[in-house]
């Protein structure tokens, strides 16, 4: 396909690059305990989790960045970061003290926080830097006897629930970035689904990052008790700017026995330029346990954004019959790099897991799926299913498979199957025979190949996922 | 471990190149310092997570630099059972190419040169030099490394222009020692334009020590070539044996690589096809038949440099007892590589609680215009195929015989050696059966 | 309606099409047969402006307009339809949304408003009934998994939804059975109106018992190199192509 189709359908712009103009409190920038301390004090921590930071920090001083994903990562100055920022007016009672510009921030991303204005059947936790602004809903909520609330409100308010679980799923040891988020962690939500409560809504973290020179470090943790189920939704942006961005997360995630969650993430951070200056380097620890019998857990994201995305949201099947899902569609366009892809570790009987990952590479994207099936021996008659597929656009990018499979078991039946492919020449021409313009054509071929995933998702999020991919690939048809 | 290796090298580099030829000696310096680097590959290693050599490091070997002949002549002890195998035949007696008699050398056609590569290294220089090495420097690989360190000769066959060999060639590769011992050779194989050949290898140990093995084999295939090359693993668990094969492609040649492990203690086969030319064929196959603690690990790795190519790529492992099998299959496409069809199949049957499979199928594509996939599937016998035989009267072992010998046939299809093909069918069956399926000429097995 | 002037066109660099000069008035159906790689497939490319053909001579006129200078999907939203001789499978888009987005983008061209979900269901199901189409079809992706003949039947379906000024059908018969060849015929029929025309590519003179030709024009090395009425296709049928190869070369020869 010519040069000039590919160009014009992949040049889209990134909407969501403003910058909001607010008194933001940033600390000075730099790593060391003083700062780990500091970033404790200002959220009024308990001595246990002054604890846990320290001991994380002190271990993330003996670990190196990892090397082996197929990434080329400029050298990250972790000394030349602010660790927290926030907007000064801090814990907002109610709407009316919350900072116009923050309202505004949000309208003008679709999140309006005025319950009345809000989306119906969705309560939205309003993350800007390292703090949560605003949870909608919660009161409602909290009558069910869910909580859902800032995970700085959790430390608060139910210490007992917070310390029970957080970093039992993602251990303050995992890895380089886990680490690091766990010595310096700010804000992120917190979600308990109580015994045998149905949430009769989506929940719904919005995640922007406004301030520059500040990396973002949240960590959310969702409980799902027994026989409980809940839809969570996690969505990011982040304005333009000529720097590269910090992102290190954590989310854990527990279902217990019956148990089941959903969680959705469009992820939408600024991407950089062309020419591949800026964006977000997105490094982030997601993982789930399915930890009673029966329970399931399903990831199902969409990425878009990010210069650099180093993701693998993972399940660990512990409880018999349990199950895990993972759908993923992953787009690189002009210089994006994403090395994304999930681990299934099947250790109960009868365990089943799905894993569905449709990488789509524009532009000089290059786009690695990496994964990870392992039986252990125990796990009788686990069964697992996965499928990769690759589509390119154009010839200046890649598209990469690593899926490994290690089983311990002979009851075991572990499939893998991947292929490549591009649009062809013949189906653009033939919808432009139909009177489709190129630029449709892509738009349609690449929203039906990431049909499977998108379906996936909760009705608004599928709308503005399918957008997202358009606009995303705007001028990159090969 | 590597330590005494290093000393080693350090105390008796001039003996080992006083018995070696002046071009392997070229290089040998430098591939010293570079396994002074790289050590032998660890676990740590991406590229060797499952290979696991350190039981088989621990134990000392002998090595036998003073090149020392054994009193024995292979081929009144070697008698090859593959009944109506016509073919050219030649040893290597643990690292040393062993005279060809002269019954197998003069019905050769003309032009070809078997020889040991170190005579060759000596008698054809131009010729040799254009090719060793070519392919095994650029490595950066610790048993390559110390492969060349150590390597005092090996196996060269050359094929002039348009010359088609009518019968196979066979290697045999015999271990044959009292003590504790390790052997490396370096083979060199050339094809030039139009040129056919087909080679069978097979791996052979004549007594009950601990034997270490590692071979390096270069591959030169020309224009319009055809090359099969059959590897066959029929040792015993006492035997650890590592192989580098790289196979250089040009316009239009036509590889054929099957490599079978049936009987061995530790395995790790490092295959590389480097598609350097358009409109060229790869077919890679592999089969692995596991038990007792056998560990096998093929790492493969199949790269498209040029457009218009098609490879494919096939293995198949049976794991039973405590066996562990590892395979890594890695496509490359380049960039320009346009219009390559690469299509990778590995499936694996695990038959007892113990067994292991890892497997890591792998592409990195980085042109637009190419059919690639890939599937990998690890799962048991098919129940149902299995209840149907019974309920048509068939035992349940016979029908699970039945299941396994079928599941690995497309495999021992791509044997394009009638006799040879017959004879694998006959010692897979047997060893499914859990028979000896070893060959005469073994001692045990 | 349709005018080719002295028409010359090439495919990789290797002429194909060498001096085609043909005209089409609405309410005619004209019929080109020839030997396999005669170039009549080539013709139907660069009607329909496929980029991997290269016209290096001459003009095509399409209802006062210069063809050649517009992009495929104009011409598509001119009146141009080809009915592929291999259709194209698209997985994953379905054919509800491929035929939706192409009808509302030929409604846009012609500055009218997009039809309503309702009114597209009620016009899909129209036209399905037309050629005889079978519900599932439409559900499925673009011809992904469908049979030859099923290919065939889903490109006279998109024809009745476009209502092409020019229909191209090139080897719309290749791989039909006979009741399905009866069909597709029937869909061709049933659209025909006297504003519109047609080009029947095809090898087989079977086509045109069901759909009869106003003019048969016989495509040999690149041209144009007989016309006559049905009855030439009948004779073609009886006698082969040998004989006009014979009658095109001989002069040649002198």
């Amino acid at each position: 396909m010519s040069e000039d189709i590919i160009n014009q359908v992949t040049q889209g712009e990134y909407k969501y690059g403003f910058t909001t103009d607010i008194d933001t409190e940033v600390i000075p920038m730099g790593l060391n305990e003083e700062i780990v301390r500091l970033i404790s004090a200002k959220k009024n921590e308990p001595e246990w989790l002054l604890d846990f930071r320290i001991k994380s920090y002190r271990h993330w001083l003996t670990m190196k960045m990892p090397t082996w994903a197929h990434l080329e990562i400029p050298p990250i100055d972790f000394q030349n970061i602010s660790y927290y920022a926030a907007p000064r007016k801090k814990s907002p009672k109610s709407l009316e003290e919350v900072d116009p510009e923050v309202l505004k921030t949000f309208d003008k991303l679709g999140i309006p926080l005025e319950e009345q204005k809000a989306l119906s059947g969705m309560a939205v936790d309003a993350v800007m830097d390292s703090i949560s602004v605003k949870t909608t809903f919660k009161e409602n909520l909290a009558e069910l006897g869910i909580i859902f609330c800032s995970f700085s409100e959790a430390v608060q308010h139910h210490p007992d629930l917070v310390q029970k679980y957080m970093g039992s799923v993602v251990p303050y040891t995992d890895n380089f970035f886990a680490t690091l988020n766990s010595a310096v962690f700010s804000d992120g939500s917190f979600v308990y689904i109580p015994k045998g409560v149905r949430c009769p809504m989506e929940l719904s973290t919005y995640f922007r990052i406004n301030a520059s020179n500040t990396g973002q470090f949240e960590r959310t943790l969702i409980v799902a008790d027994e026989d409980s189920y809940v839809s969570y939704l996690e969505g990011c942006t982040a304005p333009m700017r000529d720097e590269n961005q910090l992102h290190a997360a954590i989310v854990e995630i527990i279902a217990l026995k019956n148990a089941e969650v959903k969680y959705s993430t469009v992820q939408n951070w600024y991407p950089g330029d062309k020419e591949g200056k800026g964006g977000i380097y997105n490094f982030v620890t997601k993982r789930g346990i399915c930890k009673g019998e029966n329970s399931k857990i399903s990831w199902t994201q969409v990425e878009t954004g990010s210069a650099i995305t180093w993701k693998y949201p993972s399940c660990i099947l512990q409880g018999d019959n349990s199950s895990a899902e993972f759908y993923s569609v992953a787009v690189t366009n002009h210089f994006q790099q994403a090395d994304t892809g999930t681990k299934m570790i099947h250790l109960g009987k009868n365990t089943r897991s799905h894993i569905l990952s449709k990488g789509i590479s524009a532009g000089f994207g290059q786009n690695s799926y990496r994964g990870l099936v392992r039986v252990s021996k125990n796990a009788d008659n686990a069964r697992n299913f996965s499928q990769c597929d690759s589509l390119l656009l154009g010839d200046k990018c890649g598209a990469h498979t690593f899926p490994y499979m290690d089983v311990n078991n002979d009851t075991a039946i572990v499939e893998h199957e991947a292929t490549t492919s591009k649009i062809s020449e013949e189906q653009i021409f033939y919808c432009n025979q139909r009177g489709i313009s190129t630029e449709d054509a892509v738009g349609l071929i690449v929203n039906g190949y990431a049909r499977e995933v998108i379906n996936k998702l909760p009705m608004e999020f599928a709308v503005e996922a399918q957008k997202l991919l358009q606009i995303t690939l705007e001028g990159s048809v090969g | 471990m590597e330590q005494q290796y290093i000393d080693f090298y350090k105390e008796y580099h001039t003996l080992i190149k006083q018995h070696s030829a002046a071009l392997m000696n070229n290089f040998r310096d430098a591939a010293f310092e570079k396994f002074e680097r790289l050590g032998f590959p660890t676990s740590k290693l991406e590229n060797y997570k499952y290979t696991d050599m350190s039981a088989p490091l621990s134990i000392e070997y002998g090595l036998n630099i003073n090149r020392l002949q054994f009193q024995i002549n292979p081929y009144d002890v070697f008698k090859c059972d593959v009944p109506a195998i016509h073919s050219y035949l030649f040893f290597v007696l643990n690292d040393t190419f062993y005279p060809v008699n002269s019954t197998a050398k003069q019905h050769l056609p003309e032009g070809v040169i078997i020889e040991s590569l170190r005579t060759a290294a000596e008698t054809y220089p131009q010729l040799v030099e254009k090719y060793l090495g070519k392919l095994s420097n650029e490595k950066d690989d610790g048993w390559i490394a110390f492969n060349e360190t150590f390597a005092q000769d090996g196996f060269f066959m050359y094929i002039p222009k348009n010359v088609q060999l009518s019968k196979p060639v066979q290697l045999i590769n015999i271990m044959r020692s009292d003590v504790d011992f390790m052997a490396n050779s370096h083979n060199l194989i050339i094809l030039e334009e139009g040129a056919k050949a087909q080679l069978l290898v097979c791996d052979h140990t004549m007594d009950h020590v601990h034997f270490f093995a590692n071979r390096l084999t270069e591959v030169f295939a020309g224009k319009n070539s055809v090359y099969e090359h059959y590897k066959l693993e029929n040792t015993n668990v006492l035997n650890t044996n590592v192989s580098n094969l790289l196979i250089h492609q040009e316009d239009s040649s036509n590889v054929l690589t099957n490599v079978i492990s049936l009987h061995n203690g530790v395995t790790r086969n490092n295959i590389e096809m480097l598609i350097d030319g358009e409109n060229c064929e790869s077919l890679l196959c592999g089969m692995v038949i596991g038990d007792k603690n056998q560990d096998v690990d093929n790492f493969t790795e199949i790269v498209h440099k040029k457009p218009n190519s098609q490879s494919r790529e096939l293995f198949k492992y049976v794991l039973d007892d405590t066996s562990k099998g590892a395979f890594a299959g890695k496509i490359q496409v380049a960039k320009n590589a346009q219009k390559t069809s690469s299509f990778q199949t590995n499936k694996n049957i695990l038959l007892s609680k113990t067994a292991k499979m890892r497997t890591k199928p792998q592409l990195e594509i980085y042109a637009d215009d190419v059919k690639c996939s890939h599937g990998a599937t690890i799962g048991q016998l098919d129940e149902a195929a299995k209840f149907y035989m019974q309920s048509r009267g068939i035992s349940e072992s016979e029908a699970r015989l039945l299941l396994m010998f079928a599941f690995t046939a497309d495999v021992m299809d791509n044997i394009r050696i009638n006799a040879l093909k017959d004879r694998m069918k006959l010692l897979v069956e047997k060893r499914l059966r859990g028979e000896l399926s070893r060959c005469e000429g073994c001692m045990i097995c | 309606m349709l005018e080719i002037k002295n028409l010359h066109a090439s495919i990789n660099g290797k002429e194909i099409l060498k001096g085609v000069n043909l005209t089409i008035q609405a309410g005619e159906i004209h019929a080109i047969m020839g030997p396999n790689g005669a170039g009549k497939s080539t013709l139907a490319w660069v009607l329909s402006g496929n980029p991997a053909v290269e016209v290096t001579h001459g003009e095509i006129n399409f209802n006062g307009k210069n063809l050649l200078e517009m992009s495929p999907e104009d011409r598509s939203r001119e009146g141009i339809f080809l009915s592929f001789q291999y259709p194209v499978e698209i997985p994953g888009v379905s054919m509800v949304n491929f035929m939706r987005t192409a009808v509302n983008e030929q409604r846009k061209y012609k500055n009218l408003e997009p039809l309503s979900a309702a009114d597209f269901l009620r016009l899909m199901r129209e036209k399905k009934e037309l050629v005889e189409m079978d519900n599932k079809l439409t559900s499925r992706s673009v011809n992904e998994g469908f049979s030859g003949g099923e290919k065939k039947r889903n490109e006279i379906f998109q024809m009745a939804m476009l209502e092409p000024k020019l229909a191209i059908l090139d080897e719309t018969d290749s791989g039909l059975d006979i009741d399905a060849l009866r069909i597709v015929a029937n869909g061709v029929n049933k659209l025909k109106r006297p504003d519109n025309a047609a080009l029947v590519i095809t090898h087989y003179q079977r086509l045109l018992d069901y759909i009869i030709p106003d003019f048969v024009h016989v495509f040999y090395d690149g041209r144009i190199v007989k016309t006559g009425d049905k009855n030439l296709a009948l004779e073609l049928e009886e006698k082969g192509y040998d004989w006009i190869k014979k009658e095109v070369e001989t002069p040649i020869e002198q």
